[in-house]
């Protein structure tokens, strides 16, 4: 052992006059770093109580607890977090598909009562809630936010054909969409027929698709039409919405549909016979109907189904176009009433005496006859001739093409080369210009008097609208209507200005006085809305179960103020659309055994 | 218990630990005295038993990154890397070229914080104070760039399925820089105390001595192993991530006591700080820093095995991982070097040790008891 080597420790003197090497307090207190993980955040206003946090927690460290009355599209739950199991890993925050939690850079928090460490961030207030530093959502998200890309007919050449429009999912598109779900469930509360959504979504991206058309079906008898054109609040409400595009929910119940023929084959209907030796009449052929008829069937009714059209579907048969829910589909669906054993009686309207008659013989009658009576424009010269109303345009249109009723004629409204104006904004509004399209018009314009992102109409379809070179005129007041010199028709319409009305309402749309506009046209499509038409009923009748203008008005049942006579769709749900239809017929499958006492 | 030793008359029974004076102390050595040499001593662990690879059969894939790190305390990036890279295998997910190099740098990181961690251990043990204070505070200052990088000091949770959770932050590379500096500084001064100071060259030269032949009979690697003169090193024998674009030398030595492993600890922080500069300088510059990977909630991954090693501080770590398609994986085995480590050899190494070199020979090895329990 040399002398160097037993020297050497004393090398480390040296040190002793150095800075000291350990860290000063007020070092240690530092500014942590910018991303550290600290304390929970959470913008109270935009989480909407899906979940995720707490699912992906391995700790089971966040609780959703109540915090506020639930509204489609938020729970009114938030996560509480307990920072006895919380380890501040954070992928509550990656996961969080509001973007809403976040993590403070806050390092220490010290308090003697060990109660205070569980809270609800966001609601309870923290010195670190408005604390943008930390690890917040944004920057790098775990869940991935993009759709699956629905393949269509292209825009340029589908204005020719009838052919439908969407093209569907492949197999493999659909599972990868399905696969984006994260199962919150929010999607469920809002649809109005509370389909089992994450259920069935959670079938097709397994590829079980029977267990998916199985689960659609416990909720939905027309899951096809649903799966085509739905107003799916579904979507509007998906957790992905948020931040991304939502889980396309329609198209995959599309999928889950079409991969099967004949659902008759497929749909286990594990119901108990509670209805066998009762019989139920059925007015009307639509979504409530077919649901009310389907769903009884199966449960062993005797259900006579009356519909006054040739074909049934009701609004989904003569208001929606072909090329979006062509016929087979239809078919497809009325299968399984067939199958289910429903007597169908088309073309057979009801009028006061038949009604009587039903009622006589029947232990529970039915009301789902929608909105048959298209609304006036209330403009001067409307009813020149050229100016037609889109429900009347719809309806004629397809019982011209798809049925051999011979009480419409051959000749359509709309001629090959014609220029159309559709006014209005909603959904029909664009059926009737896509139609008109398709019926050969040289050039439509839709004319709506609101801004565009004030329209009803689903903002796919106005995209698909525009692709197919539909002109859509925003800020539009149609004033009156001229017949011009050649037997044209001349729209005249004011610019509007959007003022601020009332609060959580659209802005009114306001005439700017004193300018006109012309359109000059061949043909004017009003479509600004349908009303209920109970003239087929008897004065007292009508008196009976519905308001003056003919809305009905139903108890939790779903029954009307006549006693065992209930009613459901378009008549009684303002909301007008065919998933609101099916949930009353459901509220009405419920209410029927109810009343009978045969639950 | 009474003891069967018929060469001896007398003889004494000792429970070593279990408290924590250091990465030994949270597990328990029982041992047998004739005055102070151990005639042999049993290793007991399960003080920190959580279940690890049990957890994991039952957590969905991404829940299993908050668990994994708590697998090795002072070194929990290669137990994230190691998950990560083999669900990715598994699952089919290729990350990208910067996640490539984010995730070496903090293996690295880890790696350097970890030795010289031990460095100071092994100081500690042998009674010198002043050393641990030293690299515990070096250790401390990468861990503020941990915090920095990834958000957390100890446990990181950085690496996830698809490549690292967040990119550099700006001006990272000059504070690492810094840090690193730092700990060069320090080591002569480290160097005069131990590797230079006669007192400890005697405590340590000899003693707690490695047999070659154990090698293939338990298999031992990391800082052990070459201590024995064999140059294994999983960087250099099994490449992954950006190490074979790196320059960097396996160090070996041939004592095989604690001197020779402490040495070799001591070298392999200077090849790191190496390391850690290469990756910082070479890194791409942009790029995502990971791949999009299948919603978290719902992932499956088909049937399939595989498995996948690296090299942290104390030897070869890997995880032998199996899946059967549903959204969890069928097993997972930590294979930790502190396990061989732990129970094989050092159960032998304790024959003829005297007891006041338990703890030096522990730490030199060293073994991390999570790592045996896991």
């Amino acid at each position: 052992m040399s002398l160097k080597n037993a020297l050497a420790p004393f090398g480390i003197w040296a040190r002793a006059l150095a800075r000291p090497y350990t860290i000063p307090v007020e070092d240690i207190m530092r500014a942590p770093a910018d991303r550290y993980r600290g304390w929970h955040t959470n913008d109270a206003e935009a989480c909407i109580g899906c979940g995720s946090c707490s699912d992906i927690c391995q700790n089971a460290a966040i609780d959703m607890v109540v915090n506020r009355d639930a509204t489609k599209g938020d729970t009114g739950l938030r996560p509480m977090v307990d920072y006895g199991r919380c380890c501040w890993c954070a992928l509550c925050v990656d996961v969080c598909p509001s973007g809403s939690l976040g993590l403070s850079s806050e390092y220490t928090w010290v308090d003697k009562d060990p109660e205070v460490f569980r809270y609800v961030p966001g609601v309870d207030k923290k010195p670190w809630d408005d604390d943008t530093k930390g690890w917040h959502g944004g920057e790098w998200d775990l869940i991935n936010h993009d759709r699956v890309p629905m393949s269509m007919l292209p825009g340029e050449t589908r204005g020719q054909t009838w052919a439908e429009v969407v093209l569907g999912y492949s197999e493999e598109e659909a599972q990868r969409e399905a696969a984006r779900c994260l199962e919150c469930g929010i999607c469920t509360a809002a649809c109005p027929a509370h389909m089992h959504i994450p259920e069935y979504i959670g079938a097709i991206r397994d590829g079980n698709y029977e267990q998916a058309v199985n689960l659609i079906y416990e909720t939905n008898p027309m899951p096809e039409m649903c799966g085509k054109v739905c107003t799916r609040r579904c979507e509007d409400v998906c957790a992905h919405a948020k931040q991304g595009e939502p889980v396309a929910i329609r198209w995959l119940k599309r999928f889950a549909t079409e991969r099967f023929d004949d659902l008759r084959e497929v749909i286990k209907a594990d119901v108990a016979p509670i209805g066998v030796g009762k019989r139920v009449a059925v007015i009307g052929g639509g979504p409530s109907g077919i649901t009310v008829a389907y769903y009884l069937a199966i449960r062993g009714f005797e259900v006579n189904l009356y519909e006054a059209l040739p074909t049934l579907g009701g609004a989904t048969f003569f208001g929606i176009p072909k090329y979006r829910f062509p016929m087979p589909s239809l078919e497809k669906q009325v299968d399984m009433l067939r199958g289910a054993g429903v007597k169908l009686h088309v073309n057979s309207p009801v009028d006061a005496a038949l009604f009587e008659e039903l009622r006589s013989t029947h232990d529970a009658v039915f009301i789902g006859a929608g909105l048959m009576r298209g609304k006036a424009m209330r403009v001067e010269g409307e009813d020149a001739p050229g100016v037609v109303n889109a429900l009347t345009f719809l309806l004629e249109h397809h019982l011209r093409n798809n049925t051999d009723s011979d009480k419409v004629s051959k000749e359509p409204v709309v001629l090959p080369g014609m220029k159309v104006a559709v006014v209005g904004g909603g959904n029909t509004a664009i059926d009737a210009a896509r139609v008109s399209l398709r019926l050969g018009a040289s050039e439509v314009v839709i004319s709506y008097r609101r801004r565009k992102e004030d329209m009803p109409a689903d903002w796919e379809e106005i995209e698909d609208a525009e692709h197919e070179n539909i002109q859509i005129d925003v800020q539009a007041i149609p004033l009156r209507i001229e017949q011009t010199p050649d037997g044209r028709l001349d729209l005249i319409w004011g610019p509007a200005e959007m003022v601020a009305d009332k609060p959580g309402a659209r802005p009114k749309p306001v005439l700017v006085e004193g300018v006109e506009n012309h359109l000059v046209v061949d043909r004017i499509i009003g479509a600004i809305g349908q009303g209920p038409n109970l003239r087929w009923l008897s004065p007292e009748a009508q008196g009976t179960i519905a308001d003056k203008w003919g809305w009905i008005k139903v108890n939790e049942d779903g029954m009307t103020g006549m006693p065992g006579v209930f009613a459901g769709g378009d008549l009684v749900n303002e909301t007008a659309d065919a998933i609101s239809a099916i949930a009353d017929g459901l509220r009405v499958v419920q209410g029927i055994p109810r009343w009978l006492g045969l639950q | 218990m009474t003891i069967e030793n018929p060469h001896v008359e007398k003889e004494t029974q000792l429970w070593v630990g279990p408290q924590h004076p250091g990465v030994t102390g949270n597990m328990a050595i029982q041992v047998w005295l004739t005055g102070d040499t151990i005639q042999r001593g049993i290793t007991h662990v399960g003080y920190l038993h959580r279940g690890f690879e049990k957890l994991m059969e039952r957590r969905k894939f991404i829940q299993s990154f908050p668990i994994v790190c708590r697998i090795c305390v002072p070194e929990p990036d290669t137990n994230e890397y190691l998950l990560a890279a083999s669900i990715e295998e598994l699952g089919g997910i290729t990350i990208p070229e910067k996640a490539v190099w984010l995730r070496t740098l903090v293996l690295e990181m880890s790696r350097l914080a970890s030795l010289v961690q031990q460095i100071g251990g092994g100081a500690g043990a042998t009674g010198l104070g002043a050393v641990p204070n030293w690299t515990y505070t070096l250790r401390d200052y990468i861990l503020d760039s941990f915090e920095e990088l990834t958000g957390g000091r100890v446990y990181h949770m950085y690496m996830v399925y698809g490549g690292v959770r967040r990119d550099l932050p700006v001006g990272f590379a000059e504070r690492m820089e810094a840090t690193l500096r730092k700990i060069e500084e320090r080591l002569p001064y480290i160097d005069k105390v131990t590797f230079q100071s006669s007192v400890w060259r005697e405590r340590t030269q000899g003693v707690g001595l490695t047999d070659p032949a154990w090698v293939k009979e338990m298999g031992i690697s990391g800082p052990a192993i070459r201590a024995m003169g064999f140059a294994r090193d999983v960087r250099r024998d099994f490449p992954y991530l950006a190490y074979p674009e790196l320059d960097f030398s396996v160090i070996t030595s041939t004592g095989g006591d604690i001197y020779a492993r402490m040495e070799i600890r001591r070298h392999e922080v200077v090849e790191s700080i190496k390391i850690i500069r290469q990756v910082l300088q070479k890194m791409p510059k942009d790029g995502p820093v990971a791949a999009p990977i299948p919603n978290v909630f719902t992932w499956r991954i088909p049937t399939g095995q595989t498995y996948v090693r690296a090299e942290a501080s104390r030897g070869e770590m890997g995880y032998y991982t199996v899946t059967d398609g549903s959204d969890k994986v069928r097993r997972v085995h930590v294979r930790g070097a502190s396990y061989v480590h732990g129970f094989a050899m050092a159960e032998r190494m304790f024959e003829g040790l005297n007891i006041a070199d338990l703890h030096p020979t522990l730490v030199s090895i060293p073994t991390c008891p999570p790592e045996m329990e896991r």
